[in-house]
């Protein structure tokens, strides 16, 4: 008999339980597999009724973010072979902080209305006529925002920051990252527009730089870098418009 | 089988989501979080040492009598072991501080970015120099 891994998956049913409790799998262990691979294999042989969310396989969707051993993870990119070792089996629970639905899917209205909030779009005063070409942009301008737009809202850094989880009103990790990359983009004109959003409690000054979740980012975006350069930004154009309040903005 | 008769709708605040939670103790659960505690408690540190330091002035410009009142009153085992304790976490918070300094400071130099080891480096430095000058003050004297 091939060789095994246990997993623990975190079930709730919303007609069934008042609250979610561990349900056992014993999985293959193959070593090309991933915690993903292990989950659409319980829903293929074992139960067909486990609910999870995922799309590409390939780090790129942000959907099969969970909890594995209480890390948020890409289960797309968590491989099995990795807890082989352990003595406990694998726990796979949903994204902490975030409202349950059924079993590993997260409700995640509230990221989606705060990304929104911060208008992650290039934001121009006034578009110029089409037959004045494209905005044109050097290498060393996409530079400094290029980190910030690798982006793919997995919402693994509100799983990793405790000051979501205790106060759901912070706008949180990466809605702030993708404001400062369109901030920090040459072509758009939308700074002051997002620092209503930006430069207020529930915004930058929420953050208390724990850092988890440049930690816990799969594609290096370092949204904790993002929100102290914002506030050192925030600062700065605070204290020009008490210096010079008809010219700072 | 039931009809659906109205179109679903969004509910804020739907009953059947599951909620958990965070413990109060919720810092205990990681080191990363841990440490994190550890450093913003260390701030009450911080302004010990500086109570500590004005003090040290207060006593110093109200005489030798009331300085050498003030030098009994820190050799007191109590006091020698707040400041012990003190010094630990004044030097922590000054480690972990420099050690996210590279996060906060996004240095650019002829189009790009500063490596970060750069960035702890240079704070590192100028803790080493700033504490030589100190030392050489108080060998000299």
């Amino acid at each position: 008999m091939a060789e095994t891994i246990s997993l623990e998956v975190l079930r709730y049913s919303p007609e069934r339980d008042a609250e979610p409790s561990f349900q056992r799998y014993d999985v293959p262990l193959r070593k090309d597999w991933v915690v993903l691979d292990a989950l659409n294999y319980i829903k293929d042989k074992v139960d067909g009724s486990l609910t999870f969310r995922w799309s590409c396989r390939m780090g790129i969707c942000g959907s099969c973010g969970m909890m594995v051993n209480g890390e948020p993870k890409l289960t797309c990119a968590t491989f099995l072979s990795n807890y082989a070792r352990e003595q406990r089996p694998l726990r796979v629970q949903p994204l902490r902080y975030f409202p349950v639905i059924r079993d590993l899917v997260v409700e995640i209205t509230d990221f989606m209305t705060k990304l929104q909030s911060v208008k992650p779009w290039l934001i121009r005063g006034k578009e110029k006529p089409i037959s004045e070409g494209e905005y044109l942009q050097t290498p060393e301008q996409l530079d400094r925002y290029k980190q910030f737009s690798m982006c793919i809202n997995c919402m693994l850094c509100y799983a990793a920051c405790p000051v979501y989880g205790l106060d759901p009103v912070f706008i949180g990790p990466a809605a702030i990252a993708l404001a400062q990359r369109y901030n920090m983009d040459s072509r758009d004109e939308g700074a002051h527009e997002r620092m209503d959003v930006l430069a207020q409690h529930e915004g930058i000054w929420g953050c208390t730089f724990v850092g988890e979740c440049t930690q816990v980012c799969p594609k290096h975006v370092d949204p904790a870098g993002a929100i102290q350069q914002y506030k050192l930004t925030a600062t700065i154009e605070r204290f020009k418009s008490f210096l010079m309040p008809r010219g700072a903005k | 089988m039931t009809e659906t008769r109205q179109p679903a709708r969004y509910t804020e605040y739907h009953p059947r989501w599951y909620r958990s939670h965070v413990s109060t103790w919720w810092w205990l659960a990681r080191w990363p979080y841990l440490k994190f505690i550890l450093r913003e408690i260390s701030s009450v540190f911080v302004a010990w040492f500086v109570v500590v330091l004005l003090l040290q002035i207060r006593a110093l410009s109200r005489g030798s009598e009331a300085y050498a009142a003030f030098e009994r009153w820190l050799q007191n085992p109590l006091i020698v072991l707040l400041n012990l304790i003190t010094l630990f976490f004044v030097a922590f918070h000054a480690v972990t501080w420099f050690n996210v300094a590279p996060r906060a400071m996004a240095v650019r130099f002829r189009g790009k970015r500063v490596p970060d080891l750069w960035i702890v480096g240079a704070n590192y430095a100028a803790w080493a120099a700033v504490s030589l000058v100190l030392a050489w003050f108080l060998v000299r004297s």
